[in-house]
């Protein structure tokens, strides 16, 4: 389970009903399946993970985010979680609207591209970062929309999106302190509740 | 015989004495439905899957009627030991439909009130009534709810059709490459294959029986324009592209030229017409063509499908034309409106309308993997 994805488990009540966008092979769904009783339904477009998701017993459409999510209703959900995914769609901001407007709060992860190690990265050898975490090169990345903790609040304070709450992974596990502390820099997962 | 497959399979028979009021006012008085059975129900009678078949198909989905058969059912990929309908762990029913010309009531049965077969007076079908039907063989098998009801095409409307007149009698719903209802475009294929069938001389208004005539090449005909809408542009030029059976197209020569896919078409029209019953071909057409799963929901499918209480497994096919992704994607935003459990996928496949019986690797993975949840609750 990645880390990011044990965090946002508390905001989520049991037995609600959650929407996963970019659900993958669904382990995260199954986990809140079985720990959170949630009703749970996953958009995902890989085949194969579309797949394994089934074979753990979830509801999965395969629907493309890029395309609109015009087919689901306002409110029909408690809960939307798209983990690490708004760095890979088209129109983040879209995305985010159809979000909150589907669900009643949010849940978004992305990697914060200003993380010091990407920072340094860039500054030092002047090239796009690739690292474990981000093992892409800029020409064939699914990553197309990077952008920084400063950046998604500066987009949600413009589009009128309340931040009811945020928590920060940093590089160690033990003591995210400095990426709470300072995330624009020391955050390397920002993870987001937010609501209209 | 393939080592994955139910083996030797034997069609029963069962008669029903009580009368079934159909959907177009008459009453039928007494039928019988062939069906064949695969795998074993269990004690709790909870692993029953019904198989509903598609405009052209009939009872034999699975196995093998002797050991000299050389083509299985027309459903045996999909059904059979550690195939997706696995008959290791489901016991499976499969029906010819009344209406149908293999061995249940239909048009070639005699009707009781003259002695003489029915022909075209055979009375015109809707599909619930086949879901009445089926669900009367359920009673009969001693299945009160059944772990699935699946179908492809014409099978999946049935399916879509049980999930909404026997809400309590089955737990999920699997609609493979079907549609709410017909498109003008198909209904007017129909057309024509009804047409070629009735402007056929030895059709004598459906009397043929009767008159000792049979309406081959209408009826050839009719499958012809069909199994062209069944495969698609690139599955076709897969299969014969522009390859000459006979003949040359040389300059300077007059041998005729005959392509591949003509005289594919020909053996396909010929099979068919030498093995279907053309007033059962017109009678399914329209069945085909008179479904609307909302019609009496004020045409709203979401409102529709709020009556059904089971789980749905709906897939499409990239290049079926005439069953498109976008009609089951109109079934997939109905379900997911009305806040009912729904899985959905496109399967990438080059063969059509027609992938539905064909061994495509995802298909037969997410389908089986689907039915792994559905054996879960057995």
């Amino acid at each position: 389970m990645r880390l990011d994805l044990t965090h946002i488990q508390r905001w989520i009540a049991p037995g609600s009903k959650v929407l996963d966008l970019g659900c993958g092979n669904g382990e995260f769904l199954q986990r809140l399946a079985v720990e959170r009783q949630v009703r749970g339904l996953g958009l995902e477009i890989d085949p194969e993970k579309i797949t394994s998701a089934v074979a753990r017993g979830l509801n999965i459409v395969e629907q493309d985010m890029d395309a609109g999510l015009g087919n689901f209703p306002d409110q029909s959900f408690d809960t939307v979680v798209m983990a690490h995914a708004l760095q890979a769609v088209h129109f983040p901001d879209r995305v985010l609207d159809d979000m909150l407007r589907i669900g009643r709060q949010g849940i978004v992860t992305f990697p914060n591209f200003a993380h010091w190690r990407c920072r340094l990265y860039l500054g030092s050898r002047g090239r796009m970062p690739v690292s474990r975490f981000m093992p892409y090169n800029w020409y064939d990345t699914p990553n197309i929309h990077f952008c920084t903790v400063k950046d998604f609040e500066a987009l949600c304070e413009e589009r009128g999106i309340r931040i009811l709450a945020r928590d920060m992974v940093g590089n160690t596990q033990r003591r995210p302190l400095l990426a709470n502390a300072w995330p624009n820099l020391f955050a390397v997962t920002a993870i987001y509740l937010i609501s209209r | 015989m393939k080592t994955s497959s139910v083996g030797i399979v034997t069609p029963q028979r069962a008669r029903f004495d009580e009368p079934l009021a159909l959907a177009c006012g008459r009453v039928l008085t007494a039928y019988e439905l062939v069906y064949e059975t695969y795998g074993t129900l269990n004690s709790a009678r909870s692993n029953a899957v019904l198989v509903c078949h598609a405009l052209s198909g009939h009872h034999h989905a699975a196995g093998y009627h002797s050991a000299e058969d050389r083509k299985p059912g027309w459903w045996d990929e999909c059904i059979g030991p550690g195939k997706p309908i696995d008959t290791n762990h489901f016991f499976v029913v499969s029906l010819n439909n009344l209406g149908g010309c293999h061995g249940s009531t239909g048009p070639t049965s005699i009707n009781p009130a003259t002695g003489a077969p029915w022909g075209p007076d055979f009375p015109s079908l809707r599909v619930r009534d086949w879901v009445h039907s089926q669900a009367r063989l359920a009673d009969r098998l001693g299945i009160d709810c059944w772990a699935a009801v699946v179908g492809g095409s014409l099978g999946g409307m049935q399916a879509m059709r049980w999930a909404l007149l026997y809400p309590t009698r089955l737990r999920h719903c699997v609609v493979i490459a079907s549609a709410m209802r017909l498109s003008a475009q198909n209904i007017a294929f129909n057309e024509i294959a009804r047409q070629a069938i009735q402007a056929d001389p030895g059709f004598a208004d459906g009397h043929y029986l009767a008159r000792n005539t049979v309406p081959a090449k209408g009826l050839a005909l009719a499958r012809m324009v069909g199994h062209i809408t069944y495969l698609s542009d690139d599955a076709m030029a897969d299969k014969f592209g522009r390859d000459l059976r006979s003949g040359s197209l040389e300059l300077g020569g007059e041998e005729p030229a005959e392509f591949q896919v003509q005289s594919y078409l020909r053996y396909q029209g010929n099979q068919f017409s030498g093995s279907f019953d053309a007033n059962t071909y017109i009678l399914m057409t329209q069945a085909l063509d008179f479904f609307d799963l909302a019609r009496e929901y004020g045409d709203d499918p979401v409102a529709a499908f709020r009556e059904a209480s089971c789980a749905f497994l709906v897939l499409s096919f990239s290049t079926d034309w005439r069953f498109s992704p976008s009609r089951s994607r109109e079934i997939v935003d109905a379900l997911i409106a009305a806040d009912r459990p729904v899985t959905y996928a496109e399967i990438e496949a080059n063969e059509g309308h027609d992938a539905f019986l064909m061994p495509i690797p995802r298909y037969l993975a997410l389908f089986g993997a689907y039915m792994q949840r559905v054996r879960g609750a057995c």
